[in-house]
Parts: C-alpha cells; structure tokens; sequence
C-alpha cells in the first residue's frame, strides 16, 4: 500500500469527515438526551456500515503518519529515493544505501527489476509520476530517454576526470552529460593456450592456427573459430570489431566522440569490402549462423576450438570448465585497428524526481567512489568505469586487465536513438551473408536503404 | 445474524476504500473517476442493504464490475489510444515536454568555473554563497544578480560558509527544498546571455546558459539564432517549414490517422496484407489440421476392442501439459538446421533451413501447433464420440452402411453439433496465438522490402506486439492500438458468421 505523499490528504480527511462526524453527529447524538431516537434494524445496519468504513478510512489514512511527525524532510519531496536496479547489482548497493541513510536520512529503496525490460519500464513510467529516481542502465538507452524527456542531466563537475573518457562520453548525449558511468565491458579474442600457444597478429593467422589446431586434433577440437550467433538475427554486436579492422563505422563520429545520426556511413566502400569478407567467411565456414551464444560457449568450454569471441561476462565459467586461456585483441582482418563496441553501465535520475538533490549526491558522491565501484566489479567481473578503482583491482585481476586494455580501443555504442533503427536490418544482412545468400553489394545496400528509411521515419 | 455482520463488514470495507480513493482523487482533480466511484459505491450499497426485488442484482452486481473495469475499460482505452499518437517521443503531456525541453536546453558553459556552493535562506527566498576558484566570495539570488560581498564566514580551506542577516541551510532543510533549490537560476550578471548559476547537489553550482527560449503566451520556442519553433498541432513543437522538430513532443489526439497510416504507408501496407492473409491461413490450417489429427486418434483410440487404450490417451494428452511457450523455445533448438535434433537425427545430418527459409518456417510453425494444438481437439473429440448413441451406428449397420459412410453421415454431423462452437474459439484462438509464433520464430523471417521488423510467420497479434513493444525503430502504440482493433473487428465478424452457421448444424437433431 502506498501510503507516502499522501499526508496532506490525510489531513483534510480529518478537518473535513472526522471533525465535522464528531462536532456535527456524535456530540449532538450525545447531547438528545430526551429525545430517545427510533432505531429500526435497516437504520443500525447503515450507522453500522458508516462506522466500519469511518474507522477503516482512519486507519487508512493513518498509515503514513507516524513517519512524517516531526520532520521537515518530505515536505517538498519524499525522504525515499528509489532505484531501480537488477537482481545482480542489488546485493552490492546495500551497503552504500546503508551509509547514505545514516549520512542524510533519506532512505534509498532498490527496486529488482528485470533488466531486459527495464528500459521500457522506464520511459513509460516516468511521465506517470510512478516511475524511480533513478535508474541503472546500459548507455545506449540513453538516446531514447532524451527523446522521450525521461532523464534528467547530470551535472559530474570535476569528478568527471575522474572516470575513465570513453565512459563519459558514453553517457554524453548532445554535449550534455546525463549519467554516472560504473562499467565498461567490451568483446575480446579468448585463446585456448592449448591449441594456440602463440598470439597471431592478423585474423588470418588466427584462423591458420585455429585450423591446424582442428587439423592436429580431429576428435577433440572441431571448430577454427567461435563467436555465438544468433541464428535469426545475426550479431552485429559482436561482429563490429571485425567490421571496424575494414574501415567501416556505422554513424560518422564527431570530434568529441559522440555519433551523427545525420551521417550514416554503413553502407561506404569500406562497409561494402566488409560485407565480401563476411560471405566469404561464410562460405569457408569460419562464421556459422547455427552457432548460437550457448553452442559456442559450451563448444570452447569443451575444448573444441581454439578461438572464442566473447566478453568478460562469459569467462568465469570458461575458468570454472578449467580451460587454460589468453585474452588477446582481435587482430585485423581488415588491415586497420579493429575496435569493438564499448558498453558502458550507469545511473540515470529521472527528469521527474523529486529529489534531484538528494539523487545527485548519492550517486556522485556514493556511487562514484572506488569502494562501491569495486563492489559493483565484485558482482559482475566488469572493469568499473572509475580509473582509480579500475587500477587497484587490474593489479589483482588479470583478465580485468586484458579486458580493459582492449576496451581502450574501443569506440561506445552510439546512444543515439536512431541506432535502435539500425540493428534489425544491420544484424539480417550479415546473417544473409553468412549464409552465402545473395551478393554482398546488393544485400549491404538493401540494408543501408532501409536503414537510411527508417531513420528518416 | 453471522451472515449480516459479515455483510455489514464487508460493505463498511468497500466504502471505506471507496471514501479513501475519493480523497485521492480529489487532491488529483480527477473529476470523472470520482463521479464513476460515488455512482458505483452508492448503487452497490444500495443493492446490498435492499431486499426483495434486488436479489437477482445481489448475484450479478460483482461479476458486472469486474467485467467493467478487466473487459469494457480496457477495450475502450485501447480504442481510445487508437485516437492518438502516443508514441515513443510522444508519451506524456505538453506541460512535461516543455518543462524537458527546457531542461535539456540548458547546457553548462564550456570550460566555466565550478562554484564552492552554501545555500542561504532570507526570509523564505534562497540565496547561493558562492566562493569562485580564486578564493571571490559572491552572493546572488533568483532576482539579484550575482555580487562581491566582503565580510563572509569562511571555514578553513576558504569556502564562504555563512553571511550576517542570513541563515545557512543544513543538509537535512536543504534535501526538504530540493525542488525550489534546484529551480533557482542565479544570472552571473545583469545581462542574461551571461548565464545563470544553477546547482544539482547544493554544493556546487555551475555557469549554465539555454540554447532556447520559451514564450509562455505565444507559446513558441526561440533559439540563440531566432529560429521559431511553433506548436506544429501534431503534438510537437516544429519550425514552421516543419524541417526541424524540438523533442520530445506530447500526447494529442491525431483522429483516423493510424488507420489510414496501416493502409497507405508504403513500408507497411504490403506487409500487412500479406501478414493478414497468413494469419487467416495459420488460424484455418491450425484448426483444421488439429481437427482431423485429433479426431482421427479420438476415433482409433475408441474402438472398443483396443487394449492399453488409457495408456494411449496419456500419452496422446502429453504434449497439452507442456506450456505453449516452453514447447516453442524446445522446438526452435530442435529444428536447428545444423545442430538440431531434427536435422541429426532423422534427416541424417542435412542442412534443412527450417525456420530461415520463407515457406519451410511457415510450415514448422504449423507443424509445431499442429503437435501442440490436437491434444486438445483428442479430448474434446473422445468426449463427444463417447456421448453419441450406439444404437444409431448398429442402426446404420443393420442398414448395410460400410464404416465410412457411418462416419460421414452419421458421426461426424452428431459430433460437429457439440464441436463446431470449439472449432470456432480454436479458430479465434489460433488467429491470436501469439506463443507458437514469437517464441518459435519470432515472426521471422524478416520480409526484405520493408523497414518495418515483420516477417514472413508473423501474425496480426505479433506485428502489433513489435510495433508497441517492439526492439527494431520507435515503439507507437497508437498504431499498435489501431491495429488491435482490425483484429478485434475481423475475429468477430468471423466468429459472428460462424456462429449463425452452426445454428443451422443443431438443426439436424
């Protein structure tokens, strides 16, 4: 039952019905001494029914109003800020709830939400006036909650070089800074130290020696090359490092590192020399689409390949299958750098909270500290976005390392909320090529069309 | 008496959340809510403290409510949503578009100065004390420019704390004010296009400065080169050429166009043609194809000298106990074309594309409710086979009639008098079997001629599911509710046809 910001309700509940019933019926009712009244059933079944639902309507309205005596905290506002965040981060923010409630009084409340949804969650529930104060999400929302006047900015003062620059840039949308970056997470090339001893220094040599790991060993190793497809949409995610190492972006950059939705570049000479690759790969086999997230994962954790295209989250039950393994970056296959896409998680305040203030200390102030950020690594394995949290813990964690060095190269996910236009025809075309449908040019231009239609609307 | 205390509880309960919901309304100002509330509550207690002829009324009254508020509100707001562009960017109202607009306007002047920040109370109006990076001690308010001002308390790294005739607020009086804190622009001078302070923590303010300008009374937005943008009337604010559009924009109402946008926009009318005849061919193939396997079992399995014939049905019901969406997530892994099991197995190892290829996923869909839906068409079958009189199939015998023609003439037209209802909801409810489909292939594959997210198995119910809720491209739920509604007319006019058909059936009896 949600009784806040209900008290002054609460209180002309009680000038207007109680007073008036207790002035008004019971003291007259009281005072007609001489005058015995004529109670019939039907009329004590009404006084009945009225005192139950007057004394329900009480303790109703009483339930907020023990809280709010003598404070001055909700006057404007609630003394309750409210995150939503998921199942897997929630244990590592008690703490620090903990601390700020004892700080400042105010009370944080984290509210499990699923994560896969909670992005919509929030952009319809904020214009109700039901929606949190603040929210964790991963940064390429961030376009959608602008468009939809969700979020509200977030002022990083000098805290933001504090953080690692790609994390703020992430997080950035039109020149303005809306978030507090926690995470990076990023996409690198694991190696079966035991099939593959030496680090290649281009795709084609990775897949010379994934293919003489499968030649050297028949009956164990299968696969030259892993990277979990989805076998009805493709994996535009995943394949964007490779799509990178050929020159092709898909939204021009601007200098300081945000996206031009007005200049879509997929669809250039360097994406269409991409798309021939990606055929190619098709037809030699190196790519399957029936390769899901999970065959892959279960294929390199069963020794099958030498080779496995995945991110940090996928390591720790790769350790657990007791696979020995390198994390190297991908080389080129392209000839340029190939740079994959950065994933960046963060808080967001609603642009209708209520408590802005106390929102932003919290996570400025809370959340932007070494010992939360490290928590928050202790439940995901992902390096924290904060560069002096991310230092202690690279000390002790080597794959954080690698991770992170690699993600140094990387470029964010465009926030913008054309993007969310992009992946659908983006991630078929590869599929389609992978597939050795259809002539690379033609299926990458078709693609680059549509997509170019649909973000004109 | 038991029964009326409880009565007299029951109802004292109801009105008391009645009464409490109308103080809650009230202080919202939701006038038709609260006139629907005191009509319900007194006709309900009107009802219930009667006798005599409102009896009937006492039975019907709860299950008439509910039906109002889970069935007739809900159909109507969906129809009402239909009416509008509530949209992703158009999702709330104009007050909060332009209150966002004016937010996000709002940017910090480059490279400016953080501000050491103490929030002072005179009298009920707020004032920053600001120290500025050079040790300046200032002072301003929302109508007082900001100013030197000498004899500040400082503490001991410098930062201005306190001034004399002012009270400094304490964290716990500032986080009671956030609101009226956060709204306080202090102008750096007396000319505004010097920017304003503003502060987010109260401890902390910066230079901001607004790329736009909002006139309340003309209600227009101006930018720092004097381009207009005007209320364009779709629920936006644009330039008048329309080339430009400030987000985000607001809930209008937009009459009949998401009707006529389903079947004049170029991306979505071919497809949707195409959906709509699939989803008919899906809902009569599903029907029929559950039908005949069902009722061929039920018939096999209710010849009188089979033996084990409980065990049969068991194993024939087995498929109904799984949950609709488990068994499309199973069969999607099994009709993986290189690793599935179906492919392994009993294709011995063949690339068989399954759910990629057009029509091969239109025919595993069908496939796959045709495994899930004859269960149902068994039991319903063996039940009604089983209430037919033996005597008129030893009749027909008697006649001379060989077994088939007992079936074609004589059971099949008894069993559709008590099936042929059932075959009607089926067909309604394979037309919206959102389960096989999403979960099995996702409406995929994708048509290649459209930038809508639709596909060659998608049905109505799922391509409005990815318009309103969907990854791919903006989520419009007014379309989506438009949509909803073809669905709603088409089921029912089929269903109504159907229907009086089946009338014709009962006349054989």
């Amino acid at each position: 039952m949600a009784c806040y910001n209900w008290k002054r309700l609460h209180k002309s509940f009680r000038e207007i019905v109680l007073s008036p019933l207790r002035d008004g019926i019971l003291i007259p009712l009281t005072q007609m001494k001489g005058t015995p009244m004529k109670v019939t059933k039907r009329s004590w079944l009404g006084i009945a029914a009225v005192t139950v639902a007057a004394l329900s309507a009480a303790t109703l309205t009483g339930c907020s109003s023990p809280a709010s005596s003598g404070s001055d905290l909700t006057k404007s506002g609630n003394s309750t800020l409210t995150l939503w965040v998921d199942t897997q981060r929630a244990p590592a923010l008690k703490t620090v709830a903990a601390q700020f409630k004892k700080d400042t009084g105010v009370t944080v409340k984290l509210v499990v939400k699923d994560f896969a949804t909670v992005d919509q969650d929030f952009i319809s529930q904020v214009p109700t006036g039901k929606g949190p104060d603040m929210i964790v999400s991963p940064h390429d929302k961030l376009g959608a909650y602008v468009k939809n006047g969700v979020v509200a900015p977030l002022e990083l003062g000098d805290k933001a070089a504090a953080f690692a620059k790609v994390a703020v840039q992430a997080v950035t949308y039109d020149g303005t800074v809306y978030g507090l970056p926690y995470s990076i997470e990023n996409v690198a090339l694991l190696r079966n130290t035991a099939l593959a001893p030496k680090v290649a220094t281009t795709f084609d040599g990775v897949i010379a020696n994934g293919k003489a790991a499968v030649a050297a060993n028949s009956a164990t190793v299968k696969y030259p090359f892993l990277l979990g497809l989805d076998p009805k949409q493709g994996d535009p995610y995943h394949m964007y490092p490779f799509q990178t190492s050929f020159g092709s972006s898909v939204f021009a950059q601007n200098s300081d590192g945000t996206y031009d939705p007005s200049k879509l570049t997929l669809g250039d000479d360097a994406g269409l020399k991409f798309a021939a690759a990606v055929k190619q790969w098709g037809v030699d086999g190196i790519l399957n689409p029936n390769i899901t997230g999970d065959i892959a994962i279960d294929a390199f954790k069963k020794g099958e390949s030498a080779y496995y295209l995945t991110g940090p989250w996928n390591v720790p039950a790769i350790k657990d299958a007791g696979i020995k393994y390198a994390i190297d970056a991908l080389p080129s296959a392209g000839g340029q750098e190939a740079k994959p896409f950065l994933g960046v998680n963060a808080f967001f305040i609603s642009a209708k909270s209520t408590n802005k203030i106390a929102a932003t200390k919290f996570l400025v102030d809370y959340l932007g500290t070494d010992a939360v950020q490290e928590e928050l690594y202790k439940v995901g394995g992902r390096p924290p976005a904060l560069t002096s949290a991310y230092d202690t813990i690279a000390k002790t964690d080597a794959d954080v390392k690698s991770f992170g060095d690699i993600g140094l190269t990387g470029v964010p996910m465009p926030a913008i909320p054309e993007m969310a236009s992009v992946w659908a025809d983006w991630g078929s075309a590869e599929l389609q090529l992978i597939k050795g449908d259809g002539e690379p040019t033609s299926v990458w231009t078709t693609a680059t069309t549509n997509v170019a239609a649909k973000i004109k609307g | 008496m038991t029964a009326l205390l409880v009565k007299i509880v029951l109802l004292g309960i109801l009105d008391a959340l009645a009464v409490y919901a109308l103080f809650i309304m009230l202080g919202l100002h939701q006038w038709v809510p609260l006139a629907a509330t005191v009509l319900i509550t007194g006709l309900v207690n009107w009802i219930y403290l009667g006798r005599g002829k409102r009896l009937p009324a006492k039975y019907l009254t709860p299950g008439v409510i509910f039906l109002l508020i889970f069935q007739v509100f809900v159909v109507l707001f969906s129809g009402y949503i239909a009416f509008t562009n509530y949209s992703d960017g158009h999702n709330s109202t104009k007050e909060d578009a332009v209150s966002s607009i004016i937010q996000v306007a709002e940017k910090r002047v480059a490279d400016s100065p953080a501000y050491q920040l103490t929030i002072l109370d005179n009298g009920g109006a707020y004032s920053f004390l600001v120290t500025d990076p050079d040790g300046a001690v200032k002072i301003g308010s929302a109508d007082q420019p900001l100013k030197v001002v000498p004899n500040a308390t400082l503490d001991s790294t410098g930062k201005a704390i306190g001034l004399n005739g002012y009270t400094t607020l304490n964290l716990s009086q500032i986080l009671a004010n956030q609101s009226a804190i956060t709204a306080v622009r202090v102008p750096l001078s007396d000319d505004p296009s010097a920017g304003a302070l503003h502060t987010d923590d109260a401890s902390a303010a910066y230079v901001y400065r607004s790329d736009l300008q909002y006139d309340a009374k003309a209600d227009t937005f101006a930018d720092s080169n004097n381009v207009v943008y005007v209320n364009s009337g779709r629920g936006s604010f644009a330039t008048a050429d329309g080339a430009k559009t400030l987000s985000p924009g607001w809930k209008v109402d937009v009459g009949i166009d998401n009707f006529v946008k389903a079947f004049t926009n170029q991306q979505l009318s071919g497809p949707l043609w195409r959906v709509i005849l699939w989803t008919f061919t899906f809902a009569i193939l599903s029907v029929l194809t559950t039908f005949a396997l069902g009722l061929f079992l039920a018939i096999v399995l209710n010849h009188p000298r089979l033996r084990g014939k409980k065990f049969y049905r068991v194993l024939v019901i087995l498929p109904y106990a799984f949950p609709a969406f488990l068994s499309g997530l199973v069969w999607a892994g099994l009709l993986n074309p290189q690793f599935g099991f179906v492919n392994q197995v009993i294709f011995g190892g063949a690339h068989i594309p399954w759910l990629t290829d057009p029509m091969l996923a239109r025919f595993s869909v069908l496939l796959v409710n045709l495994w899930l839906g004859y269960p149902y068409m068994f039991l319903v079958c063996t039940g009604a086979l089983q209430s037919l009189p033996e005597e008129l199939e030893e009749a027909a015998r008697v006649d001379g009639a060989n077994p088939w023609r007992v079936f074609r003439s004589i059971k099949l037209p008894l069993l559709l008098v008590s099936v042929a209802p059932l075959l009607i909801a089926s067909f309604a409810f394979n037309f919206n079997n959102f389960n096989v489909i999403y979960m099995l292939t996702k409406g995929w594959p994708r048509f290649t001629d459209t930038t809508f997210d639709i596909g060659s198995t998608d049905l109505l119910i799922t391509m409005v599911y990815k318009v309103a809720f969907g990854q791919g491209g903006a989520r419009d739920y007014g379309l989506a509710s438009a949509l909803s509604i073809l669905i709603f007319i088409l089921v029912a006019a089929i269903s109504i046809i159907a229907f009086r058909r089946t009338k014709a059936l009962e006349e054989i009896n």
